[in-house]
């Protein structure tokens, strides 16, 4: 499989509100502390949109921008690959409490909001977007099945691919019976060439079989390895811990039961 | 190359039900008596449903939208040819892609309703991951079909099972799969109706398409299976292929479509590329042709923009309604049956021709050599997606 090369990463998640700041705790130069996480709403989003768009949809399109700003990408110009496990748990719970209720007046903002591309869609109106933009979703898998859909957009499009893989905590009840405790999100802006002191990282997908009935070791750092396991879009740390230490070596990620991705991982220097 | 297909909707279980219905310019629609929904609208309801009894190791995916994914699956011989292809490329060398917008949303509609009058908790059994996930439907298809090779649901509004035939065939061409089932499965719902009635998209009557006095769309479920194999050796002349997809966003707004159809143009414009054909080609388009005024006005500018205004159209939604996130991979099923049996069907109600529409809407079934057509989807949030089918250029 043709190698992808990173080139611009965002992150925000529970005590981690940037990839600057995601360094220091993946090469544990600083502790993590759990915290929540904040949001900072990109500037660019028209303001109607940033009045309807919902607190997940904000997060993506801050990861989103962030990773195209470090690549010096144009966010109007990759296609774009949107990947979560779940769709809006608030919205979720919202229509179906008052269809419960007897109240069949759903609001039509809430609606169009409900899809699970929304993301997709705000990411469209607000940077201009026009290229292709996939939507998927693979239960605690997605992350990884939201790279395996980049790296095949890239080797056949061969233009620049931001994929953005975002969850959000559910309201109570939806939470009881999928607990995800916050909001995290991450997007990686992907390349089909190298481009010398600006890609981060080399990804390949390890062979036509790239996959292990076995998880790989869990993250060093406690409190990491649990975030990583708490949200699905945040299985994406063990990579993004091997980024950032610039490790050489393999990496497993979660996809499927009982099947791993195994992605080879390099430092571009 | 298209190895295995099967479509069931409310104008017919399998293939044979639906060339028929579209023979016979029949409509599945009928006045909305699902469940206890009351919504002044025709639906496309599937017959049967219910009836399906899931396997016991398959009892957590137990939900309308799966129970219809099973009935489909067991029409033409699909499984069948499923494992045809296990016995050629390996059960890990056979990918799943399946579109879905709402999954099992009528089952956690349901848990919503029987929540536990002390503590708030949704009914034990309410499965998360088996129905109300957007990867359920992946999951039980995968399950049931006894696959291993990789997976993934795409949920791209009404474009997801367009959208997800891209896919399949970019994983194909990197290597990773051999072979994929590819297909949409929706079913009725009440945030689907009430949703759709809030934003006064709803027809009162069946839907007619493209007709100088349409009126919104009908809302119909469905499921539809498609297996794509890699192309080995020489090509199959009495195959069907598929020879080209092309994905846009229309970055305009979230429920209308791009006033001049811009994203749709894009859509079409990159299948065409994607096939290494010229717009001369296309024999035959399946409009995503939903029924409402703006839709469709969109599509036709688009259409226009791209084909001129000969290339014969139409849209089979006054069959079988909107069948959102199964649209996409029904829709293709009618394509590879026009190219199969040399016909284009028509709308069962065409109404007025809407004079300002620039295109050449057929109001009758008609016959012929058709050879290459192409399906379009388009979705909330921008999302469009174009197919192109037929037999090896």
């Amino acid at each position: 499989m043709h190698p992808v090369y990173v080139e611009g990463i965002g992150v925000l998640g529970p005590g981690m509100e940037s990839w600057q700041e995601a360094v220091c705790l993946l090469k544990s130069e600083h502790a993590y502390r759990p915290g929540k996480t904040i949001l900072s709403p990109p500037e660019s989003l028209p303001p109607a949109e940033r009045r309807r768009a919902s607190r997940g949809v904000m997060a993506a399109l801050q990861v989103g921008y962030a990773a195209c700003a470090m690549a010096g990408v144009l966010p109007a110009e990759p296609a774009s690959v949107f990947a979560s496990s779940g769709g809006d748990g608030d919205i979720c719970n919202a229509i179906c409490s008052a269809l419960a209720a007897g109240d069949h007046l759903i609001s039509p903002t809430q609606f169009h909001n409900s899809v699970h591309n929304a993301i997709s869609g705000y990411w469209g109106i607000a940077t201009g977007a026009m290229a292709p933009s996939s939507v998927v979703s693979a239960y605690d898998g997605s992350f990884a099945a939201g790279l395996l859909e980049a790296v095949s957009l890239l080797v056949s499009l061969r233009t620049p691919v931001l994929l953005v893989a975002s969850d959000q905590d559910y309201p109570f009840p939806l939470s009881a019976v999928r607990p995800v405790p916050d909001i995290f999100a991450v997007a990686l802006l992907l390349t089909v060439t190298p481009h010398p002191g600006k890609s981060l990282a080399q990804i390949r997908i390890a062979g036509d079989l790239p996959f292990a009935e076995l998880p790989g070791q869990a993250m060093s750092d406690l409190q990491l390895d649990d975030l990583s396991r708490a949200i699905p879009a945040a299985r994406c740390l063990p990579l993004l811990q091997s980024i950032a230490r610039q490790d050489t070596g393999n990496i497993v990620l979660a996809y499927l039961p009982s099947q791993y991705l195994v992605l080879e991982v390099a430092p571009c220097r | 190359m298209i190895s295995g297909m099967t479509s069931t909707s409310c104008i017919g279980r399998g293939l044979e039900q639906t060339l028929a219905a579209l023979h016979g310019r029949r409509s599945g629609l009928a006045p909305c008596a699902f469940r206890d929904m009351v919504v002044d609208t025709w639906v496309g309801e599937v017959a049967g449903v219910d009836d399906e009894k899931m396997d016991a190791d398959l009892r957590d995916f137990n939900c309308r939208n799966n129970r219809l994914a099973q009935l489909a699956l067991s029409q033409d011989g699909f499984a069948d040819a499923v494992e045809a292809a296990v016995a050629r490329w390996g059960r890990r060398r056979v990918g799943v892609f399946l579109g879905t917008s709402t999954a099992g949303m009528l089952r956690t509609e349901w848990a919503f309703r029987h929540r536990d009058a002390d503590n708030g908790q949704l009914p034990t059994e309410f499965v998360y991951a088996g129905t109300h996930s957007p990867y359920s439907l992946t999951d039980f298809v995968r399950r049931k079909l006894g696959l291993a090779g990789p997976a993934v649901a795409v949920s791209s509004a009404c474009s997801s099972s367009a959208k997800v035939f891209a896919a399949a065939q970019r994983m194909v061409d990197c290597g990773l799969v051999d072979a994929a089932v590819v297909g949409g499965v929706d079913s009725l719902c009440a945030t689907i109706l009430y949703g759709f009635e809030s934003l006064g998209l709803l027809a009162k009557e069946a839907c007619r398409p493209f007709s100088g006095d349409r009126a919104g769309i009908s809302i119909g479920e469905a499921a539809a299976f498609m297996l794509v194999e890699r192309v080995t050796g020489p090509q199959d002349r009495e195959a069907v292929y598929l020879l080209g997809a092309g994905e846009s966003s229309d970055a305009y707004h979230m429920s209308s479509p791009h006033p001049e159809g811009l994203g749709a143009r894009l859509a079409m414009e990159r299948a065409l590329a994607s096939a290494g054909l010229g717009p001369e080609h296309i024999d035959y388009i399946n409009l995503h042709g939903t029924g409402t005024v703006a839709n469709d006005a969109a599509e036709a500018i688009a259409i226009a923009n791209v084909f001129g205004t000969a290339t014969a159209c139409s849209s089979t939604k006054g069959a079988t309604g909107h069948t959102l996130g199964a649209a996409g991979a029904l829709e293709a099923t009618i394509c590879v049956l026009a190219v199969q049996n040399g016909f284009m069907p028509s709308s069962p109600y065409t109404g007025p021709r809407d004079q300002t529409l620039e295109i050449n809407y057929i109001s009758q079934n008609q016959g012929g050599a058709i050879s290459t057509v192409l399906s379009n989807s388009f979705g909330f949030g921008g999302s469009n997606c174009s197919l192109i089918f037929g037999r090896p250029i």
